[in-house]
Order: C-alpha cells, then structure tokens, then sequence
C-alpha cells in the first residue's frame, strides 16, 4: 500500500506541462525554445538515471552516453529500417512508444552486461571499465554500414514532441523516486555509504549493484531514443566521452543521491549550455574575438572542478523537493 | 600468422611499448602514492608534445638540426609536462586529499576536460591537428628483415635512459626511499619525519616529466599531434599499468609492452580489433587476475 502515491508530482507536471503547452501556442515561447525546453527535458532522464548508478548506489559509470545510444539505434532502427513508420498515424506513434521501450530493455541487457562484471570491481577500475565499453560501443556503431556507420541513422521520424517527452520524463522522475525510497533504495544507498558494512547487515550488494545498472541503462535508453526521434538523426559522434561527461556534471552539480537537484542542474546546464553558444557567437561575430565554441567546456571543466573543491555535495546535497518525497504525500 | 607476427611488427610493438611506458609509469606511481587514478596524466603526455613543438621552432630560429637541439626540445618537453603536474597537484588533487576518492577522480576528469579544451580554445594552438617537425633527420635502416628507422632506436633508447634512471632513483636515493616509504604507509612515513606533500609533489613532478617525454616521441613518431591526442594513448597506458599490477613500477613497463606488442599484432590482423584490444584486455585482466601481473592482493580493511 501506498506505493504509488503520486497526485503532488502529477499535479506539479501537469501544470508546467499546461504552462509551457499554452506559452508556445500563444507565441510567447517560440519553436527555438521549445527544442531546448525538449532537450532539457532529455537531460532531466539522463541525469537522473545517472543519479541511480553513481549518486544512490555509489557506483561510478563514465559510460553513461553509451546506454543513450544502444537505446537510440535500437528503437530508431525499429521505426525508421524495419516499419518505416510516419508520425502521422495513430498506430504509428503506439509503435514508437513500444520502440522506446524496446530501445531501453536493450540498454539494461547492456548494463546488465557492465554491471556484471563491476561485481568485482571498485570505483576507478569501474570508471575505466565503463568509459571503455561507452568507447566500444561508439566504436561498433561506427562499423555497422545497416545503421549508417560514420554517418549515422538518418531520416528517423519525428515523433518526440513535448507531450511525449514530458510524460517520459514524469515517469523517469517517478519510478526513480518510488525505487529510491523503497527498501531496495535503502539497500541501494547503503552500499554507497559502505559496501563492506551494507554485505555484513545482510544486504545482497551484487544484486543491487547489477540492479543499478540495468534500471539506469533502462532509462538512458529511453532517453536515447527519445533523443534520436527529437534530432531525427543518431550519430556514434552525439554519444562520446564528452556527452558522458556532461550528464556526469549534472549530477554532480546538482547533488550525488538527489533527483530534485539532478532535475534542476539538467535545466541549468542544458540553457546555460546554449546561453554559452550565443554569447560566445556573439563576441566572435559583433566583438570579433577569435573565440570558439570550445570555451563552453573550458567554462564546464571549470564549474566541474569549483563544484569538487568547494561544493563536493553539490546544489542540493541529499536533499529532495518536498513533492519527491513520498512521506510527504502519504502525511 | 607469419604476416602478422614477423620482425618488423615486433619492433613497431616495441616501440609503440616504450610510449606507453612512460605514460603507464606516471600512472602507476601517482597511483602508488596517492592512490588516484589521475584521468589528465594522458593530457601531461599531450603537453609535452605541443612544448616540445613550440620549443623546437624558437631554438631552431637561431641553432641548426642538431644533438644538442634535439636534448633541449627534449628537456623542456619533460619540463612542460612536469610543470603542468605540478601545478594540477597543487590546485586541483591537494585541496581534496581527505575528501572521499571518487570526488579526486572527478576532478581529474575536470583537469583532463579543462587541458583539452583549453588548448584547442586557444587561438595560437587550435582544434586541427598539426604536423610534427623532423628534429632529428629520419634515416631507414635494414635489420632482419625489418625495416628500422634511427626514431625506433632513439624512442627505445630514452625510454629505457629514462626507466633506468628511474629505477636508480627509486632504489638508490634518499628521494627514493622516501617514496617507497610513503606508497607503503602515508601516516607511518610522515611520523618519521617524511614532509608527504613534498615527496607527491616529486612524484607527480616525475610523472609529468615522463609523461612529457612521451609526447615528444610520439610526435616524433607519429608526427602528428592535436589537443586530444593524449586520450587513447592514455587510457591504453592505463590500461598496461592496471595489467602489470597498478602502483607497481616493473609491472607498468612489463605491461607496457605487452600493450604495445599485442596492439600492433591485432592492429595487423584487423583495424577494429586493433581499437578495442586494450579494452578486451582490460576486461581480461579484470575477470581474470584483478591485482595484475605483477600486484599484490590488497584485503579490504575493516
């Protein structure tokens, strides 16, 4: 009982899904907002389910990007080679969502892959472990002519528009959130404060720690492939080390073992991200500094290194909104 | 198997070995006395390189193609790539030696980022690649069948100048011991009267400078260099360092070169196999033998 306790978030989503909905058809937020908006939205799942895996379960997967893009060929190859569905049909978008779906299980039978052997494995080994699979991924997509190879997947419908993404994202947010402050979240976050103590209580730490992995490779999945419906297009090049690094900021930015933060930093980071690329276009267009887009991840490298020295714990800690915890609700 | 394992890529696996020798062995002391796995050391190794390019113009304007021309570039490559350790030591890892390991580790992501960024935001350096300078002539010799350039020779030789010296400095100086003394035990080396936080920074001031060497042979051999080139060479001397037993010194090199060797062969058998052989070995390593060839099992403690 009482699991599932929802009516706060659902109310929370609802309405900015309203307010944004009514925004955009009044003009007052335009189409360019409305992809960075869908974008942040996108990053708010890869944060999250990143979250799971290095903040809660005290793992770390520097990998992350890699999940995205098995999600991202496998259900853009289900809608683009093998149904070569439009967004126009009602069956057609049925079929996207099963292909979603289907992209993530594929990402968790790849993190079920990793996280097996990370059984005996402790932080950096699994850091570098998990940062060469994302590579070997990337490396294998790039050979597979059926999907592109260096070209990519191209011509991938577009399905993903903000009701889906934001529904996507609400169901992330919430899975998540039930997981974590359930007794198998307990489990999980034990064995980030002590691994050695967490097993000695009784607690399967093999298990939660492959759990860990399969439920945030699920998600980044999704994310991948809502990703690849949103550009139209997935390319080994969107999900590199970089990519990786970026979702791995936002975690840290927002909080190790914090959704609420994860959610927060995803927004920041992805509008500052494209704040960043204006202004940068800006001083070389109008000032005529000789300045590139690559100040962007001098600027993130920076902010990355400033949250370690001076915030380890990130924006929020460990501490969550108070419609993303359940005692709150069920008072 | 004769077209895949003959003289000629036995020596190109030697000599690529002897690269990532040094790149492996400032791994593996940095990891040995800090036990940080430092994600930027790929970057010292790119450092070096581009101080090396810079050095070999400036000197070049007024001195010719020489010995002692190729010693200096070699000096300030080392010293390039041993300033910037330094300098990352000091503001970036210090300030978080107590704090838990993983925000060490990512902050060395932060300093890897920030290097490659930084160099390819630069104007005067720039994202594209650049082609390497002949420092030294190039001459080709025949042995055994193989072809062998005179950059073969001097890549094994520095590298095996620079591992002995090493290997005299640890074993043999004051310098060394202290080392040695710190890697076994932090708090029992500093209660005998050892200042810890000079000897790391010799440490990373020694892996740096390794590192730098490295970049410098690379672009000599390779003769192309750009702000992402210490990636891979990274992580693949990385790699070597966890196969021979991470924090030891001979199992980095041994390690190194069985990268080196089993890099080329699999490169000559297939170009694919060649990209992911390290981490198939890495995953090996890991599953089969996690302390490495030569590690000792470490229990945790309670």
């Amino acid at each position: 009982m009482g699991n599932l306790k929802l009516p706060r978030m659902l109310i929370a989503t609802a309405a900015f899904w309203a307010v944004v909905s009514i925004l955009n058809a009044t003009g007052i937020l335009n189409g360019y907002f409305m992809i960075i908006i869908n974008r942040s939205l996108i990053f708010v799942i890869l944060a999250v389910s990143l979250n799971l895996i290095n903040g809660i379960t005290g793992q770390f997967s520097l990998g992350h990007m890699g999940f995205a893009a098995v999600g991202a060929y496998v259900s853009g190859s289900i809608t683009t080679l093998i149904f070569k569905l439009s967004p126009d049909t009602l069956a057609g978008n049925g079929i996207f969502v099963v292909a979603i779906v289907i992209g993530g299980l594929a990402a968790g039978f790849v993190g079920f892959l990793i996280g097996f052997p990370s059984l005996r494995l402790k932080g950096d080994y699994l850091a570098i472990m998990t940062l060469g699979f994302g590579e070997i991924i990337r490396t294998i997509l790039n050979n597979i002519d059926a999907v592109g190879g260096p070209r990519g997947l191209l011509g991938i419908p577009k399905f993903s528009n903000f009701t889906v993404i934001v529904a996507f994202a609400f169901l992330t947010i919430a899975i998540l959130r039930n997981l974590v402050q359930s007794s198998h979240g307990r489990a999980m976050l034990s064995i980030r404060e002590n691994e050695l103590a967490a097993e000695l209580a009784g607690v399967d730490t093999t298990r939660y720690k492959v759990l860990g992995f399969i439920i945030g490779a699920f998600f980044a999945g999704v994310a991948g492939g809502l990703l690849a419906h949103l550009l139209q297009i997935a390319h080994p090049t969107q999900y590199g080390f970089y990519a990786s690094a970026l979702v791995l900021i936002m975690v840290y930015a927002g909080g190790m073992g914090s959704l609420t933060g994860s959610v927060i930093a995803a927004f920041t980071l992805t509008f500052l991200t494209e704040g960043l690329r204006v202004g940068i276009d800006w001083l070389k267009d109008t000032v005529g500094l000789p300045v590139g887009t690559e100040w962007t991840m001098v600027i993130y490298a920076i902010l990355l290194i400033l949250i370690m020295l001076f915030r380890t714990e990130g924006l929020m800690g460990m501490r969550e909104a108070k419609i993303l915890i359940i005692a709150e609700e069920t008072k | 198997m004769g077209s895949i394992i003959n003289a000629q890529q036995i020596v190109n696996g030697l000599q690529l070995g002897s690269i990532y020798a040094l790149i492996a062995l400032g791994y593996t002391m940095v990891y040995g006395i800090v036990r940080l796995i430092n994600f930027a050391h790929g970057d010292f190794y790119m450092l070096g390189a581009y101080a090396a390019y810079g050095a070999f113009f400036v000197f070049n304007s007024f001195m010719p193609i020489s010995g002692p021309l190729a010693f200096i570039v070699l000096v300030i490559a080392m010293g390039g790539g041993g300033a910037i350790a330094l300098l990352a030591n000091r503001f970036a890892y210090k300030p978080l030696r107590y704090k838990p390991k993983l925000s060490s580790l990512v902050t060395a992501i932060g300093v890897s980022m920030f290097l490659e960024y930084f160099f390819s935001a630069l104007p005067v350096i720039g994202p594209s690649p650049r082609g390497f300078p002949e420092i030294i002539p190039k001459q080709m010799y025949t042995f055994l069948g193989a072809e062998i350039s005179n950059y073969v020779v001097i890549d094994i030789a520095v590298a095996a100048i620079l591992m002995i010296s090493l290997t005299f400095l640890i074993q043999r100086t004051a310098l060394g011991r202290a080392m040695r003394a710190v890697s076994q035990d932090k708090d029992a080396a500093k209660l005998m009267g050892i200042d810890v936080e000079r000897i790391i920074s010799w440490t990373f001031l020694i892996g740096g400078a390794f590192a730098g060497a490295a970049g410098l042979l690379a672009g000599m051999t390779y003769p192309r260099i750009q702000p992402y080139m210490g990636i891979l060479p990274g992580l693949k001397a990385f790699i070597a360092a966890v196969l021979g037993g991470i924090g030891n010194v001979p199992g980095a090199v041994l390690g190194a070169y069985i990268m080196g060797l089993a890099e080329t062969f699999a490169n000559a058998y297939n170009s694919l196999l060649g990209e992911g052989i390290a981490f198939v070995i890495l995953i090996l390593v890991l599953l089969v033998r996690p302390t490495g060839i030569l590690g000792e099992k470490v229990a945790d403690k309670i």
